[in-house]
């Protein structure tokens, strides 16, 4: 049990710190940093999936006036570390997937360095590649575990002699599409390295975290973490995908190597974010579900298949939710990969519980129309009082009221399906989960400064409002009002900080923040001096292990979809959430309608639609790739109950970046599914998937 | 982006002239699609001659009760003249249908039925095609197909590696209205004026996929008329898509019917030019317009209609929903006891 802070500032309705900064567009993000002399640099990238770069014609280019530098495999300087393939930028000349980085243009505008790198002869030694993702390929593998270290594979009890027992048993297969994160800001860099001395760099690069994106930095160039700075005071939105430095990272920082003194900039293009910024593999998920006649589960079991690239492994951990999502005796997960000539799958919002809450929640409602039980009363009868993984008891665990709730106020009870002029209308429901996190790093300073508190921590606030509630925390932390206290992030000058993922910003570096708080306090009590500080390490906080921390949710669909065309509109959604207690409604609301809304994408447009010939996303720009706007979302509410939860950290908060946005696509589903009798395994639901069965 | 010369020349005549005088030029107006292609290196001219100001932005009166619509009158502005609202619902819906607000007060008359297709392929200039880079190939067939053509195509699974090979679809939703209109466009060019009917403005394919339409090199349109339809004619554009705005038509249709019954229809996202349904339009001809009467001759329409297979299970399903969505267009058009 921690000691939870008295909320004051805590719960009030604060504006975004940096809102009108961001309005009035006086907020520079990371390509348009003012520097003195920019240069630009634009990548080249393979167009084959597999082979060698045998050589590239770079003579006519160099000789270009205006052009600064042509890197290649051929030219490049050797990086310290080349142990992570995809940070390795131009290290060799094997290509291991399409739109690989393998060569940069430096020139005086951004318009020559694109066109050069465009205009580049390259010679392949092409080889076939394999780029086609199915769950009856003979070479899936079992990865030693998958994301945020969960163990590849579980098994209790006996699921199959459940299912050959049950009364009720539901067998289905169930996959979700290829996603491309797509924040609005791209992935972009300026890069410095000074001129004198053996180098310092200054990156202001868009990133979820800067220390992250240092380390990373230093370890590929063989650097000393003092000689590298990262200064990144906003980003237009990561979704994951700035998580972790990407190459072209790397690509700017070689490019700016070679021009010492001068800063470079590189922006991905949007078409290239489809290759080099990371994605959400697709999943194939079997599910198994065994009942007795009142619903009560016998059986709960996931078996996933997705791939990575054989470049680099990432395994989603799509198979984690249903390992502690329902009570049920017997119980397996297993996660199966194919390696792939493709680009290197990564973090995308909700890594695991979005696309594993899928299936599941999918399978619960196929099972509760199977029994004739309510969907929201089989999850009641599911409920289990401890977490059937570990066998803890929850810190708090809300979901029942949650959906009681959400169907009170959705107006749930009732008939599900009626037709409405040219429409035919219906209902859905699912449940939602997302773990509570905190990283092991983290560290804040608490100063007082010319009569205020300033507290510094390297912190990122890509959207998600850190600028504005880690004052709040602070605020109340200290006993002062939060007008009285200024908060300094998105600079490694400013202490360690984790990544800003997981949801586990605000409970990482909100748990620094209160402990050098406390100690600033305890050693200069109320009346401080100017230069007063104190520093609070993640690790000083009370940390609970014998309870297990999760948020809950529950969302709940109204679907239309036209009699004649199919069309599929989703003029209300809404969600209660189970989030412990909320630091800023403001921002908080914010959060949970933005993943829902990005659910509700999921559900009904966006799909990487793969191209396995060619190895590449087909629709790779914002006008194919579709991505649910304004038109497409109509009334969307995100509620929260009155949640105490004593164990999870000061602020007695739970992470809720990423829980809005899983359970949308299953309630989608559901709903579709009462509207028309198709039910639609296969996402993104599309009006050909509904055609056959319209009256 | 390869460097081009900017020229903006006095008036049209002397546009043309520059135009003419360089192989590789282009006109620029409302720049929505060709900027976005110099960008990509799918456009890669040495001339860009500028002609927004050079066309008239005025939508004016024909003696004969039609409209005349200045090529340069901007894709909003047409949408809200009172007189296009009034007598052309079907080209306002098609235009509110198309882009967004800031495209389409950018989007002129002129540069809206001249847009190139969409397909993805067309797009990437790592990737062969045809209509960029003729001979190269058509990466559409076994592709992604979802926006491809199921009308005007030779079979359902082309020669890829034929240079006459194209599968594309014309992106405009204006330009499916004005062919059920029957507009006229008006062309400046090196020989003079000329008018073209709009439904031969486009073409297909053929065996030079690279040309969307029949203009010359050099000609210019200055003008687009309406003509007069007959008082009590009722119109409107229904376009299907994948999301409620800023997406191209899975399928469109105008539809135009006449006082005394008679039915224009045209189709969209089906072919690579707005495709008039001239075969529907005959099995109906000097029949009652009843749904039944009107399925019959969407089912004859669709008769030769090839499906592409592809990604995602290809785009057949633009069939049955064409036939959908005609009927469900038609049925809105027609007087109550009939429908």
């Amino acid at each position: 049990m921690t000691d939870l802070l008295e909320p004051r500032a805590i719960g009030a309705d604060l504006v975004r710190r940096d809102g009108e900064l961001k309005v009035r567009g006086t907020a520079t993000y990371a390509y348009e940093t003012p520097v003195e002399h920019p240069a630009y640099a634009h990548p080249v990238q393979a167009t084959i999936a597999r082979g060698r770069v045998t050589a590239m014609d770079t003579a006519a280019a160099e000789a270009l006036d205006g052009v600064l530098a042509v890197l290649t495999p051929f030219n490049a300087e050797r990086l310290a570390a080349t142990d992570d393939a995809e940070y390795a930028v131009l290290q060799g000349q094997d290509v291991g997937f399409r739109g690989q980085l393998i060569g940069v243009v430096v020139a005086e505008t951004s318009e020559l360095a694109r066109e050069v790198a465009d205009g580049i002869t390259v010679r392949y030694e092409e080889l076939p590649h394999d780029a086609e993702l199915s769950a009856d390929r003979p070479d899936l593998y079992a990865p030693e575990q998958v994301n945020a270290g969960h163990e590849t594979d579980t098994a209790e009890g006996d699921v199959a002699a459940a299912m050959a027992a049950a009364e009720v048993t539901l067998e289905r297969t169930y996959s979700t599409a290829m996603y491309h994160n797509n924040p609005l800001e791209p992935h972009a860099t300026t890069a410095l390295w000074e001129s004198a001395g053996d180098g310092f760099l200054t990156l202001w690069d868009s990133t979820q975290g800067v220390h992250p994106d240092r380390a990373a930095v230093c370890q590929v160039f063989g650097l000393e973490q003092e000689q590298v700075r990262v200064i990144c005071p906003y980003v237009g939105g990561g979704f994951g995908s700035k998580g972790l430095p990407h190459a072209n990272v790397m690509l700017t920082a070689l490019a700016a190597r070679a021009l010492p003194g001068r800063p470079v900039k590189l922006a991905l293009t949007r078409q290239q974010m489809f290759f080099l910024a990371g994605y959400r593999t697709p999943t194939i998920q079997r599910m198994q579900l065994a009942a007795d006649s009142r619903g009560r589960l016998s059986a709960i079991a996931i078996d996933v298949v997705e791939q990575t690239s054989k470049v680099k492994e990432f395994a989603e951990q799509t198979g984690v939710p249903t390992r502690m999502m329902y009570a049920s005796p017997n119980r397996r997960s297993t996660h199966r990969l194919a390696a792939l000539d493709v680009p290197i799958p990564s973090w995308m919002r909700a890594p695991g519980e979005c696309p594993g809450m899928f299936g599941p929640e999918v399978a619960m409602d196929e099972l509760a129309e199977e029994l004739g039980i309510d969907p929201i009363e089989l999850r009641v009868r599911n409920e289990p009082d401890v977490d059937p993984e570990t066998g803890k008891p929850w810190s708090s665990r809300n979901l029942v009221r949650c959906l009681r709730e959400g169907a009170e106020r959705f107006g749930w009870s009732g008939p599900r399906a009626h037709r409405d002029g040219d429409w035919l209308v219906g209902t859905g429901v699912a449940s939602s989960v997302y773990p509570t996190m905190r990283q092991a790093t983290s560290t804040a300073n608490v100063r007082f400064e010319d009569g205020r508190y300033v507290a510094e921590i390297g912190a990122a606030d890509l959207g998600t409002g850190a600028w504005t509630i880690l004052p709040q925390i602070t605020a109340d932390a200290l006993g002062v009002d939060v007008a009285d206290v200024d908060v300094r992030i998105g600079d490694t000058r400013y202490p360690v900080a984790s990544v800003a993922g997981g949801s586990s910003g605000t409970n990482t570096w909100g748990s620094a923040l209160v402990v050098a708080a406390r100690e600033f306090r305890t050693k200069f009590g109320a009346d401080p001096r100017d230069g007063d500080e104190a520093s609070g390490d993640v690790d000083q906080a009370g940390q609970d292990d014998t309870h297990s921390p999760y948020a809950f949710g529950a969302q709940f669909v109204e679907a239309r979809v036209n009699a004649d065309t199919g069309e599929i509109r989703v003029p209300r959604l809404l969600g209660v959430f189970g989030v412990g207690r909320v630091i800023n409604p403001r921002t908080a609301r914010s959060q949970l309608i933005g993943g829902m809304t990005m659910g509700l994408s999921m559900a009904l447009h966006e799909n990487s639609a793969w191209d396995p010939r060619l190895a590449q996303v087909a629709n790779h720009d914002l006008a194919e790739y579709h991505i649910t706007v304004n038109a497409d979302v109509g009334a969307i509410e995100a509620h929260w109950i009155d949640e105490h939860d004593p164990y999870v950290n000061a602020m007695g908060s739970k992470g809720i970046g990423e829980i809005g946005i899983v359970g949308t696509a299953a309630a989608v589903v559901n709903a579709v599914h009462a509207a028309t009798g198709v039910r639609v395994r296969h996402l993104p639901v599309t009006l050909d998937k509904l055609l056959t069965a319209l009256p | 982006m390869k460097p081009f010369a900017y020229a903006r020349p006095g008036d049209v005549v002397e546009a043309v002239r520059d135009v003419v005088a360089e192989p590789n030029a282009v006109f620029l107006a409302g720049g929505t699609n060709l900027v976005d292609h110099l960008r990509l290196g799918v456009a890669r001219p040495d001339l860009v001659v500028d002609v927004r100001t050079l066309t008239s932005r005025e939508v004016t009166g024909l003696p004969d009760g039609g409209l005349r619509l200045g090529a340069a009158t901007t894709n909003s502005q047409v949408a809200a003249d009172p007189r296009v609202r009034e007598r052309y619902p079907v080209l306002a819906q098609a235009l509110l249908a198309g882009a967004t607000g800031q495209l389409r007060n950018m989007a002129t008359t002129g540069g809206n039925p001249l847009q190139r297709t969409r397909c993805v392929y067309f797009s990437d200039v790592t990737t062969p095609c045809n209509k960029r880079e003729p001979g190269s190939g058509c990466s559409a067939v076994g592709g992604y197909t979802r926006y491809h053509a199921v009308l005007g195509t030779p079979a359902a699974l082309p020669d890829p590696h034929a240079p006459e090979t194209c599968i594309a679809t014309h992106p405009s939703d204006m330009a499916v209205a004005l062919a059920a209109l029957d507009a006229q466009v008006q062309v400046l060019g090196p020989d003079g004026e000329r008018t073209i009917p709009f439904t031969e403005l486009h073409r297909l394919p053929g065996d030079d996929p690279s040309r969307d339409t029949v203009l010359q090199h050099g000609e210019l349109i200055t003008a687009i008329d309406l003509p007069v339809l007959p008082a009590g004619t009722r119109s409107a554009y229904r376009k299907v898509r994948d999301r409620a705005s800023y997406a191209f038509a899975l399928v469109s249709v105008a539809a135009v019917v006449t006082p005394d019954g008679e039915l224009r229809l045209a189709l969209g996202g089906v072919a690579h030019k707005p495709w008039r349904a001239t075969r529907a339009e005959e099995v109906l001809r000097g029949q009652q317009l009843t749904e039944d009467a009107v399925r019959a001759a969407i089912t004859a329409e669709l008769a030769a209609a090839q499906p592409q297979p592809g990604i995602d299970s290809g785009n057949g399903f633009k069939i049955p929903l064409v036939a959908r969505t005609v009927l469900a267009t038609v049925r809105g058009l027609l007087p109550e006891e009939q429908s």
